[in-house]
């Protein structure tokens, strides 16, 4: 059951994390509908990309997502065996492995970038996954990558001593 | 926040948004006038509106008018699921004159309304998705379906109850059929049934007809004693390859008079009959049942002492005489065919018993399997319709064990579907050859078919006893003198409330139903999926049972899944009928979400051949470079997330419109 | 006689092997020397800052600047040039993708002085002296330049019109951007001066690299003995060759050892170390989860694989900064919805 008190009655000042989601048309989104259809409710934090295969997912398209704002990834295709296109997920749950230790070594935690496998049925773990996502992205914090042009203001204003 | 290409300047495109209420199923949540006033402040946007139902006539007429009188050349609908109605809108666009494919949909009402209930929170989102597909339409390309013809022919395979339904409706529609089935007869399972619940119709008189029907259909290219081996292509056009097992007899020769095995060296059979579960013996030379289709004998290698000593005297090609239908020397053949639609109707296997070793089978010689009781009762089987012990002796008590390998954590946890039914047929039927006393261990009765309820009921009339609990153990472990020389069944009766030992005679083990042992191998030739259990993964559970997810592969029977015969009759008809309306609309459309290499900038480093699943790329060796045929193509889009130097590119999901997409969902606030 | 256009060249976070690969260039510069006239060169001329700062703007034909740009001096530099430059080209990896030194953006500053000034084992340092932009000193003042928190390619300073990659840029691919850039057709700007697909095009191996490859393990070259005849991500190494622009003729794998990627990706691809991560991952022949990261602990330092010339180029530039400030304020809906 979605918290629905708390969810209205959260004060404003209060972190809302901003998920980019990468949903394969034939599972996950099929599963986003479904839970849209059987009126689920869950945090409003994701966005949905919509792709035909979790194989698309092409690693740029995660970095990209984080250096544009996104706190949080989500990646969601087909249980492994079941992908519509045969194989598709295991190439997105092998390149996914190293994506993400690669984040990890760039300072960016295990939780931010998350791959799901959801069927079509499982209209129910949409919402619990987003729902999960979102409260472990929030405690987190922002993502705040502070690209190196931002940066150059705070540096020539400072003097260099630690 | 870094944006990796600002927004870009639209130059000649127009685009325009229409953002529906659907009722109040999104405007009740989604404030759509603000969002329509959002999107006309968005670069490229020439119109934007927001209106009750996108879907309905006027809804569409909307867009076209204001194609024609904006000059729009790129349209974004806002409203529910692109899997509803992305059609419909590409059609709005191609009959105002531009390309379907200038279109985004933006899903804000399953994906938004429906499941926020925070307003502005919902609004927000809109506005991100918005401004995500109107970044993204700018870039769109214009695409045109692709169109495939038909081969009019179908495969069958599997040549059960289900295969040879299939096969007599697309035959009977005047379809070329080509049935291919492995065992040297068709007639699968049901043909070793005796009587089939709940009317205890004869399995042989209703299946025999059809078998017969199969064998003389003008229109059904019959291969028994053959398997398929390889499949290329795609819908409307595989090439299948079949292999033909030697039967080491000359099928246009042999009239199935069966001489040769009367005549055989061999007085009595030596060897298992496969057909009788091991129960009889055969000669190596055979018709696996009286009623075959075709008739036609088969010579077992393995137990012919020609192939063993090549020094046998023949008498089977003596006895053949002038037909001179033998041939020793036969040898496997292959045969490559095309087809349009393949059907799979591969059934299923038993479970076998020794899995669980609590219930005694092979260790107690009168555990026996519902199907070897089946071979029994059978009037051509090893007893001639008795049903005795090992011994010969008749039985005076039976107990009857469901769920065996059923509803079991330790083995399988589906329910098998029919072995209540078929239970409950053997319990009268035994009751009924013997007179014993006949007991039936269950969990729950599962009678929920036309007519089935009621058969249970006619059975506990006639004094079948029937005891609700899970039979842990058969042992010969006599405690009781009652007990001597018995095989006692332990079962907590869970009505009664305490645990029972009952002796019986004769065990019967309610076998469930499996995937066939070569399911995956199977499934992986002709490119479908599984499920996690086995059985081959129908497209859709409720609204698609007989296709799967490759187009013009259908599934019918057992083989999708536990099911009686009723049910495979019914699905051997649908896949039937689907395959029909794949062929007469004599061409298919494919979405063109295809992928293709950047030829002059390919470099041949081959890392994207091994992606493909469907081998759709190939490496041409004259021009040292990868090429993807675009008719084998799916559209996954896998090859183009792998490819090092980005030299593949995707109809409709390009690197650039999905980053455009990412961007456009994260610039806001 | 018409005047020789003016070339400059400098140098910013470098090592020197860009200015060696322009005496690389050998019989081949003198006739550039004849060609053209080198107004500024520190490493080899005598001219100074106030030199090129005294010029008129968009007075010199083209500049090829090489190193990134890690202090305020470097950057000050660049907007100067920029100024005075009609064609500023950013020659060798250091200044089109960030390059070596581009991996310092995987530590802060505070970092880095302490490894350098404090922690490092030949360092004797009792005082915690640091090194400061202005010091006072009798009445005047010292000044070094300011030490940025990142290092950034060239791009992500001034506007470039050429980039020339390489670390260092071959003789061949040099003379050619030379050439090209002489000859008066020059290309749209922001053209990298080489050929746009991947090196595997011009690979000797290319022939013995298997049409299915599926990678069960990964090697370091010091682990095998490395056939020299064989593809080398065949054999398991990790050659970046299929994910970086062609153009040098791969040397290293004719040298029997796998590409770095230090010539960057081609112009269809965003950040070179997603691509290539993408691609050699996708190759990997195991389906568990358990196996695949099995496989993959035989790669212990994926950045620094991925990224060794491109870190500050790529998609998230650099490594995230810790925090030292408190913990960001949290934003009210109030300001987020103020501006729009």
């Amino acid at each position: 059951m979605p918290d629905l008190h708390t969810e209205l009655a959260r004060p404003q000042a209060v972190f809302e994390p901003r998920i980019v989601a990468f949903f394969c048309n034939w599972c996950t989104y099929l599963a986003a509908d479904l839970a849209g259809t059987s009126r689920m409710k869950y945090a409003p934090n994701v966005r949905v990309v919509r792709l035909m295969c979790s194989g698309r997912v092409d690693p740029q398209f995660v970095l990209a997502a984080f250096a544009g704002g996104a706190d949080g990834v989500l990646i969601g295709g087909c249980h492994p065996g079941d992908c519509h296109y045969q194989e598709g997920n295991y190439k997105t749950l092998r390149r996914f492995r190293l994506l993400q230790r690669m984040l990890r070594q760039m300072g960016i935690e295990y939780e931010r970038c998350r791959l799901e496998w959801i069927s079509a049925a499982e209209g129910d773990r949409v919402r619990t996954v987003i729902n999960d996502m979102v409260e472990k992205v929030r405690v987190l914090g922002p993502l705040d990558l502070k690209l190196p042009e931002e940066l150059v203001e705070t540096i020539l204003s400072e003097e260099v001593a630690v | 926040m870094r944006d990796l290409h600002g927004w870009p300047d639209p130059g000649p495109i127009r685009i325009g948004v229409y953002v529906c209420h659907c009722g109040a199923n999104i405007a009740g949540t989604v404030d759509v006038r603000a969002i329509s006033e959002y999107a006309a402040s968005l670069p490229g946007v020439a119109v934007s509106r927001d209106y009750k139902y996108m879907c309905s006539d006027p809804g569409q007429a909307l867009i076209k008018d204001d194609i024609a009188s904006h000059d729009l050349n790129r349209v974004v609908v806002a409203s529910c699921s692109p899997l509803l109605h992305e059609l419909t809108f590409r059609r709005a666009l191609n009959a105002a004159g531009i390309n379907p494919f200038f279109l985004q949909m933006v899903n804000i009402r399953e994906h938004v309304s429906w499941v926020h209930l925070d307003k502005r929170a919902a609004t927000e989102k809109t506005q991100a998705l918005i401004r995500a597909a109107v970044r993204r339409v700018s870039l769109h390309k214009p695409l045109q379906k692709r169109r495939v013809p038909i081969n009019p022919n179908v495969l069958v395979v599997g040549g059960g109850i289900a295969g040879i339904h299939a096969a007599l409706t697309l035959a009977d529609a005047g379809k070329q059929v080509h049935l291919v089935e492995r065992e040297p007869t068709i007639g699968g399972h049901m043909a070793m049934f005796d009587k089939t619940f709940p009317t205890l119709d004869c399995a042989a008189c209703i299946l025999t007809p059809k078998m017969t029907a199969v064998g003389s259909h003008p229109n059904i290219a019959l291969r028994t004693y053959s398997e398929v081996v390889q499949v290329d292509g795609y819908i409307g056009n595989y090439k299948v390859k079949i292999k033909r097992k030697p039967r080491y007899i000359i099928d246009e020769l042999c009239l199935g008079c069966q001489e040769c095995i009367a005549a055989c060296v061999y007085k009595e059979g030596k060897a298992p009959d496969e057909f009788n579960l091991g129960l009889s013996k055969r000669k190596p030379v055979y018709l696996p049942f009286p009623q075959a289709v075709p008739q036609k004998v088969v010579i077992d290698p393995e137990t012919c002492i020609e192939f063993k000593s090549g020094k046998c005297k023949k008498t089977c090609i003596e006895a053949c005489g002038e037909r001179k239908a033998i041939d020793f020397k036969q040898k496997e053949t292959f045969e490559e065919i095309e087809v349009g639609a393949i059907i799979l109707a591969t059934g299923f296997k038993t479970f076998a018993p020794v899995r669980n070793p609590n219930c005694g089978y092979g260790r107690y010689q009168n555990v026996y399997t519902s199907l070897e009781v089946e071979r029994l009762i059978n009037a051509s089987g090893p007893t001639s319709g008795e049903v005795v012990l090992r011994d010969g002796k008749r039985p005076h008590s039976v107990g009857i064990i469901h769920c065996v390998g059923s509803r079991d954590a330790n083995t399988n946890r589906w329910c098998s579907k029919v072995c209540c039914m078929y239970s409950l047929k053997l319990a009268h039927l035994v009751k009924e050859r013997t007179g014993a006393e006949v007991f039936n261990f269950y969990i729950d009765m599962r009678t929920p078919g036309k007519g089935y309820e009621e058969f249970y009921d006619r059975l506990l009339d006639e004094g079948v006893h029937f005891v609700r609990g899970r039979v842990a153990e058969v042992s010969d472990w006599a405690v009781h003198p009652s007990e001597e020389g018995k095989l006692v069944i332990r079962a907590e009766d869970t009505l009664a409330g305490f645990v029972r030992r009952i002796p019986v005679d004769m065990v019967i083990l309610s076998v469930g139903l499996e995937p066939q042992a070569d399911a995956q191998d199977v499934r992986r030739l002709f490119n479908i999926s599984c499920s996690s259990e086995g059985w081959f993964l129908e497209r859709h559970p409720k609204l698609a049972p007989v296709s799967t997810f490759t187009e013009g592969v259908f599934i019918a029977g057992a083989c999708q899944g536990p099911k009686d015969i009723p049910e495979s009759v019914a699905q051997a008809g649908a896949a039937a009928a689907e395959a029909l309306a794949l062929i007469d609309a004599q061409f298919v459309e494919m979405e063109p979400y295809t992928a293709s290499v950047l030829e002059e900038e390919c470099s041949g480093c081959k890392s994207c051949i091994p992606l493909c699943p469907y081998q759709a790329i190939a490496f041409l060796e004259d021009k040292k470079k990868a090429s993807v045929n675009e008719v084998l193509c799916k559209g996954c889009g896998t090859c183009v997330a792998g490819c090092p130097s980005g030299s593949i590119q995707q109809n409709f999901f390009e690197d650039e419109e999905i980053f455009a997409e990412i961007e456009g969902v994260l610039s806001y606030a | 006689m018409a005047e020789k256009p003016k070339v400059a060249f400098y140098w910013c976070a470098s090592c020197g092997g860009c200015e060696e690969a322009v005496v690389d260039l050998a019989e081949a510069i003198l006739d550039v020397v004849a060609a053209v006239d080198i107004v500024f060169w520190p490493v080899a001329l005598d001219f100074k800052r106030h030199d090129v700062a005294a010029m008129p703007d968009g007075s010199i034909f083209a500049t090829f600047l090489n190193g990134a740009i890690r202090t305020s001096e470097q950057e000050e530099m660049a907007h100067l040039l920029r100024r005075k430059s009609k064609a500023l080209v950013a020659l060798g990896s250091c200044s089109h993708l960030g390059g070596i030194p581009g991996l310092a953006n995987l530590f802060d500053r505070e970092d880095i002085f302490k490894a350098v000034y404090l922690e490092s084992p030949s360092t004797v340092n009792s005082e915690k002296v640091f090194p400061v932009t202005r010091y006072p000193h009798d009445g005047q003042s010292v000044d070094l330049p300011g030490f940025h928190t990142s290092v950034r390619a060239l791009d992500q300073v001034v506007s470039v019109d050429y980039y020339i990659p390489g670390c260092p840029p071959t003789p061949k691919i040099f003379h050619a951007a030379v050439q090209t850039l002489l000859s008066g057709e020059l290309p749209p700007k922001g053209t990298v001066l080489a050929p746009d697909h991947a090196l595997c095009d011009e690979c000797l191996r290319k022939d013995t690299k298997p049409e299915k490859l599926s990678i069960t393990e990964f090697k370091r070259p010091q682990q095998i003995l490395i056939d020299e005849q064989k593809c080398l991500l065949a054999q398991g190494l990790l050659c970046m060759g299929p994910a970086t622009r062609a153009g040098c003729e791969a040397p290293c794998v004719a040298g029997n050892m796998p590409c770095t990627g230090c010539c960057g990706p081609t112009s269809r691809v965003h950040d070179q170390g997603a691509k290539f991560l993408s691609s050699v991952a996708s190759l990997i022949g195991a389906k568990d989860e358990a196996e695949i990261d099995r496989i993959l602990d035989a790669i212990p330092d994926p950045v620094g694989t991925l990224y060794r010339y491109s870190l500050p180029s790529s998609l998230l530039q650099r490594k995230r900064l810790k925090e030292t400030s408190p913990q960001a304020p949290a934003v009210s809906s109030e300001v987020l919805h103020a501006g729009h």
